[in-house]
């Protein structure tokens, strides 16, 4: 039994060294004192003050943050308001199915597979208007396309957690429904919705392929400026870019965890 | 439907409360039908369609993307794309299983450890989930250079020439991708296992059976909702992964998400890029067809 144990803790350790000999790597390289070659120079922090003056990065950093901000707000009214109207009211069962099915497409289908098909749909609206070239407004419309669902999932969940009573309590109280709505329904669910929009900020973030599809020439985001960079070839700037997000990262899960702590105490 | 209904405590005619409901249902339904609906439709109608001279739609439907998927094309018959599909199916199998095979230990090592440290060792696996996918990838362009110990081990045992690196090449992607969706496994698991009865592995243990039988009648029909969770969320993005066998892969070891991706980039061929993600739809929806048979009582989602 012991040597099971054993072979367990090895695994465990070994697996989590797996995960973060190379982002360790990425860090570590991030402040050695060469431009080239992965052989160590002593420390030194020029990369991210080289950073931190071109403007170029600057400007991606700050359309990554426009793209992640606009889209959550607008995917997490969208998303809270659907999760209401589906949870809410007595839809006959046919028609539940349907939404529910409508609701899941985002998380089942690959992204790439709703990269492609946005593609082209932004390829046939370019005829109609000229908001639809490749660009920022592009890239909104998509990333609210897939966060709406993952806002609307997880703010449904909230909203059977809390069950009907105290909103049937307040009915009989004569609390009218816009009353009901402000003051009772969405004060319970803000946890959840602030689980949800922390969500859908993350996955935008996050989100590489969909942004790679539907970005023009002057709305590259971060994730994309890396790839096109790495391709090309390595830089320690781009590993301290990256220790940068990396960082960012952490204290946004740190966070996010928080509140979904407090919400299992509650 | 003239009849009134009580709703939460509200006398309120049916017809009114679905028009509310509609209210709040309609801005976001329109948004998922316009966007996601009809474009996923237009896709489909696309997939039949020809490509102009110039890369441009042309609107004559036949099967010619589909003969061209098969092998079918102006030189003969050729397995290209069927190697390439049925290698995505393959890397998604292998990754998953890795993927479960080393979340098991992990999970375990994380669920024996007291409550306070626990926390610290499961954010431990989440921060690599929630990290960017393209830094995530790219790392290991490090940890495989010729400089570094791996690829110099790998050169003394004539691997590869002295002074190469380690990618691109098909254990770079399989590296890459486990790495990538070890915690999408790990962390759906570990809710079933945080909650699992130890007392049955003990029973078992008292009863002398055999550590595969512990396995499989102990554990692992506890640990199931958990592992068909990450199975299912680790399966179907492996199988349409594209930035990992970009960047670690190269031209040698190429999946259907490059595949896809040409399509839309230097190929211009938006029909066939429609076509192959039709192939890609269908495997996708055929193994959760495959996984739901197998798995009747296990809600996925």
């Amino acid at each position: 039994m012991k040597k099971i144990k054993l072979l367990v803790n090895a695994m465990a350790l070994g697996t989590m060294a797996f995960l973060y000999l190379p982002l360790m790597a990425v860090a570590f390289f991030s402040v050695n004192n060469t431009k080239y070659g992965l052989v160590w120079k002593g420390f030194t922090l020029k990369w991210y003050i080289q950073l931190l003056h071109n403007e170029a990065i600057l400007h991606i950093a700050l359309n990554t943050l426009i793209l992640a901000v606009v889209s959550t707000i607008i995917s997490t009214i969208l998303g809270t308001a659907l999760a209401i109207g589906m949870g809410r009211f007595p839809w006959p069962g046919k028609m539940n199915t349907i939404l529910d099915l409508i609701l899941h497409l985002p998380v089942i289908i690959p992204d790439i597979i709703l990269a492609a098909a946005l593609v082209i749909a932004f390829g046939l609206l370019r005829s109609l208007s000229s908001v639809f070239e490749p660009g920022l407004i592009c890239m909104i419309i998509s990333h609210i396309t897939f966060q709406v669902a993952f806002v609307a999932l997880v703010v449904r969940s909230r909203l059977i957690s809390i069950g009907k009573d105290i909103e049937e309590a307040a009915r009989d109280l004569y609390a009218s429904t816009s009353y009901l709505l402000w003051k009772i329904t969405l004060p319970l669910l803000l946890p959840g919705i602030i689980a949800g929009a922390m969500l859908a900020f993350t996955l935008s973030l996050d989100d590489f392929v969909i942004s790679f599809f539907t970005a023009g020439p002057d709305s590259v985001t971060l994730p994309l400026y890396i790839f096109a960079a790495v391709r090309r070839v390595v830089t320690p700037q781009i590993h301290a870019l990256a220790t940068i997000v990396l960082f960012v990262t952490v204290i946004l899960v740190f966070t996010m965890e928080r509140f979904t702590r407090k919400k299992d105490i509650q | 439907m003239n009849k009134l209904m009580i709703w939460y405590g509200e006398l309120i005619a049916p017809k009114k409360l679905l028009k509310r409901g509609a209210l709040f249902l309609s801005p976001g339904m329109l948004w998922l039908i316009f966007f996601l609906v009809i474009p996923g439709l237009v896709l489909i109608l696309v997939s039949f369609a020809g490509r102009g001279s110039y890369g441009e739609l042309v609107w004559e439907f036949g099967l010619a993307n589909y003969k061209r998927l098969v092998g079918y094309g102006i030189f003969g018959w050729t397995p290209d794309y069927i190697v390439i599909l049925l290698r995505s199916v393959w890397v998604a199998i292998v990754t998953t299983g890795l993927s479960v095979v080393l979340s098991y230990p992990l999970c375990f090592f994380i669920a024996k450890k007291p409550e306070r440290t626990r926390y610290v060792w499961l954010m431990m696996v989440i921060i690599p989930f929630w990290t960017n996918m393209v830094i995530r990838t790219y790392s290991w362009f490090l940890i495989l250079a010729p400089e570094m110990p791996l690829a110099k081990l790998a050169a003394y045992f004539k691997l590869i020439s002295p002074g190469m690196a380690l990618y691109p090449s098909a254990f770079a992607v399989y590296l890459g991708m486990i790495s990538i969706f070890l915690p999408f496994v790990a962390l759906p698991l570990f809710s079933s296992v945080e909650r699992m009865d130890w007392a049955l592995v003990e029973a078992a243990q008292d009863l002398y059976s055999s550590n595969v039988r512990i396995f499989m009648h102990a554990i692992l029909p506890q640990t199931l909702p958990g592992l068909s969770v990450g199975i299912i969320l680790t399966f179907v993005p492996a199988m349409g992964m594209f930035v990992v066998p970009d960047l670690l892969g190269g031209a040698k070891y190429m999946l259907v998400g490059n595949l896809i991706e040409q399509q839309f980039g230097t190929s211009r061929d938006w029909a066939f890029g429609a076509a192959i993600s039709m192939a890609l739809m269908a495997l996708t929806l055929f193994s959760l067809y495959l996984y739901r048979k197998k798995n009747k009582d296990i809600d996925l989602l």
